[in-house]
Parts: C-alpha cells; structure tokens; sequence
C-alpha cells in the first residue's frame, strides 16, 4: 500500500546538521521514515511525511532536532480551543477517549 | 481481582511475581470486542507493575508496555514460546502511543517503575525492550542516565516482536513504519460512531424541531411526517464522516480529512436525489445539500485524530480553512430550510 500523506509544507521539523552525531536514533524512532543516514550525519528525505509526534526530538541526544510536536486531532484542537490549553486528546487521565 | 490471564506465580527469592499467560481466551476476546464499541473503555486496564511469561530467568528479556488492558494482551499474545518479563507502566489505561503522547509513558514513569518494582533484582543484563511508538515519551539517553538500562526500541508492531528478537534486537525499515490500512481504519470506526452520538443526535433535534415549523406555527402533523425522514438524512450525513469517510480514505480526492468528507457528503446527497428524497422545493434541496456537507465534513475532519499520519500544524491549518465554511454551510442551511417553510 502506498503510503499515506497529509498536507505539504506545513511541518516544523528541523534537523540541525552541523549538530547531529550521526547516532541513527531518529531513524530508529520515526514511525514515517522521514530521516536516512550518510555520510555519518542524518538528512531530512521525506519532510511532508512527518507527523510531529516528537520522538525524534525527545531521543536526541545533542538536541540537533526541534520540532513544534503535538496531536494532529481536530477534536483535540477544539478541546484545547475550548478549555483555554495546549490541544489535547479527549483521552487524558480517567476520562478517556484516545485519538 | 483474579484476573483470568494469570496462571500462577513466580517466585524469585522472596518476591513473587504474577505469571501471565500468552493465549488470548473467551473474556479477553470479548473485553476486545466491547471496548472496540467504547463500552468499559476507559476503565479497560490492569495494575502496572512487573509480570512474568513463560519461564523467565535473570537474561531473559523486559518487554515494556502500557496497563491498557488491549495493548497487554496484543503484547502479551505475540510473545507464545517465549520467556522473559513485561514492565507494565501506568499509562491510565491508554494505549502506548497516545499515552506517550501525553507523557503518561514516559521518561518520569519508566524511571520511577523501574525502580519500584527493583527490576535489578530479577535480571542482570540492562536491556529493556520497548515499542518504537513509546519513543515519543521516552528519551533513552535519559532512561540510561538514570537507571543504567539501556532501551531498545523494538517494533511498531507487537507481532513483529518475534522476528525482531530473531534478526537480533533489529527491526527492519517495513518494522519501523506505521501503516494505516483497510483493517486498521475499520477498528476505528465503531469507537468513533458512538463517541460522537451527541453530535448525532444534537444535529437530528435539530432537524426534528424544525420539520415541526410551518406559516401555521409549530404542527405535530409536520413533526410526524417529515421529522422521521429528516432525522434518517442526518443519520445519512453522520455515516458519510464516521463510516464512509475513514473506510474509503486513501482513495477519495482531497489531502484535508474535511474536504475527503465533504466529497462523501456530496454523494450522499446525490444518492438522495436520486431516490427523490429532498423533497421538491429548491431551498430545501439546498439546505439538505449544505447541512448534509457540512456535518459529514465535520466529522470526517475528527478522524484526523484517530488516523496516523496527521501533524497538529496540518491539522490546524486544516481548520482555520475548514471550521469557517462548516458553520457557514450549517447556519445557512439551516436558515434555508426554515425559510423554506414559508415560500
């Protein structure tokens, strides 16, 4: 199956590679294949793929990726909207209902 | 609680640790199913804490997972004919990656737990097992610092599990990539039919109160007579953005979730006319075609957060184009077809 894309252009992952060690965890973690290794440094190659989820970010080590991460559910948006917070998923704490 | 997957206890000097089984029974099949319905589902969990499988010893594997009660038997299942330990989090009974999403699995709680149950005592290797889509709230460097052990992100798939330990604690580029597929999407889509039943029947009190409107005032004739088919209408519109949307996804036009639910909304409407099933008056049949959109648009947009391949900058630009002309179509909709009543 061909993979899923959502809208080009809009993602806020940044890869500084200058600052990358080339350790290879952001494509270990990247559930999207967004980064490949060579030349001993990481590279972007399938940027629009990204879904912010963070985890790149959060496992790197020298803090060469920074990405605006959070829950890409419109219900979450609204929630947030609604209670005056970060976009959240209806499914925190007791009350859940994942996204 | 007994719980009906645990088959004894293991004891390992003077601790005793819960052994589970790895087969899947009758209850566990049926917990699945309801929770599928969003019955029990936000008090689907077990207690976090330290299990064993198999027959475990100090180089067995640590598998760690999140205390959904559908995430551990998923694990707990793919791991028949092993031996090892599972470190079950307190993720409030949410799934791994929503969890991790939120924090619930996490650094702070992956630490603490560890150390909790005193995992150093069960085994003397450092390697812990974790799914890849735990990464989100787990920093390994971290977890290391802290504890000494040393995370290894496993699969996104816990049936995968097996092939991973085979291939030597490595997972392939197909391993590590979420995918979306038919199946997937269908389990979905029960949950979200009846979470969303406030705004169904919201949307259908609507309807029914205005069908009761003519020049005469409010009628209980009206009620009855076009109350039931406007009611069937937006029943209609609700399955085109909860059902048909999300099975049909990938192959209907459009990237916004919205616009792919607008696109169903349309062909709804279309069958409708076909059957002859807006009525003859055009501002009806125009009220029908912008209400009709507008909610099955709406709710098609909600499975942005059920799908897996939705970025919250996305999602929100989405929504600055998308929210507007869903209330727009809605209000003016509505508007027609009181309007109508009167012409």
């Amino acid at each position: 199956m061909k993979d899923l894309m959502y809208l080009p252009d809009v993602v806020t992952l940044n890869l500084c590679e200058a600052t990358c060690n080339g350790c290879g965890m952001c494509l270990k973690v990247c559930p999207h294949g967004v980064f490949e290794l060579s030349g001993k440094k990481a590279h972007i190659v399938r940027r629009d793929y990204c879904m912010e989820c963070g985890a790149c970010a959060l496992n790197c080590q020298v803090q060469a990726i920074t990405v605006n991460s959070g829950v890409g559910c419109a219900a979450g948006i609204i929630n947030g909207i609604l209670r005056n917070s970060e976009p959240t998923c209806g499914c925190s704490d007791s009350k859940s209902n994942c996204c | 609680m007994k719980h009906s997957f645990l088959e004894g206890n293991v004891s390992i000097s003077d601790d005793v640790i819960p052994l589970v089984s790895t087969r899947i029974n009758f209850k566990d099949f049926m917990g699945a199913v309801m929770v599928r319905w969003g019955i029990n589902r936000d008090n689907y969990r077990i207690s976090p804490g330290l299990y064993a499988f198999g027959n475990p010893d100090q180089e067995s594997d640590v598998f760690v997972t999140a205390n959904y009660k559908l995430t551990f038997d998923n694990l707990r299942k793919n791991l028949s004919g092993l031996d090892g330990w599972i470190l079950v989090l307190d993720t409030k009974g949410v799934n791994v990656w929503c969890a991790a999403g939120k924090g619930t699995f996490g650094t702070i709680e992956l630490v603490n737990r560890i150390k909790l149950v005193s995992l150093e005592k069960f085994v003397n290797h450092k390697r812990l097992i974790l799914p890849q889509l735990g990464a989100t709230g787990v920093a390994a460097h971290k977890v290391k610092e802290e504890t000494g052990f040393n995370v290894h992100y496993g699969p996104v798939r816990a049936s995968d599990i097996k092939r991973f330990i085979r291939d030597g604690y490595r997972a392939d580029k197909e391993m590590r990539r979420v995918t979306f597929g038919f199946k997937d999407r269908i389990k979905l889509i029960p949950n979200d039919f009846i979470y969303g039943k406030f705004y169904l029947l919201g949307a259908m009190a609507v309807i029914f109160l205005i069908s009761g409107v003519s020049s005469k005032g409010f009628s209980y004739k009206d009620f009855s007579g076009e109350g039931g088919p406007g009611i069937l209408k937006v029943f209609l519109a609700y399955f085109s953005g909860i059902v048909i949307t999300p099975m049909f996804l990938p192959y209907i036009p459009g990237r916004h979730f919205s616009l792919k639910g607008f696109y169903a909304g349309v062909l709804v409407f279309l069958i409708l006319i076909f059957l002859k099933f807006t009525g003859g008056n055009v501002f009806e049949i125009i009220s029908w075609f912008l209400i009709i959109t507008a909610i099955s648009s709406f709710l098609a947009m909600n499975f942005t957060g059920s799908s897996t391949f939705t970025s919250l900058s996305g999602v929100k630009k989405e929504m600055k184009i998308s929210v507007p002309l869903q209330i727009g179509f809605a209000l003016i909709g509505t508007i027609l077809m009181v309007v109508g009543k009167f012409i």
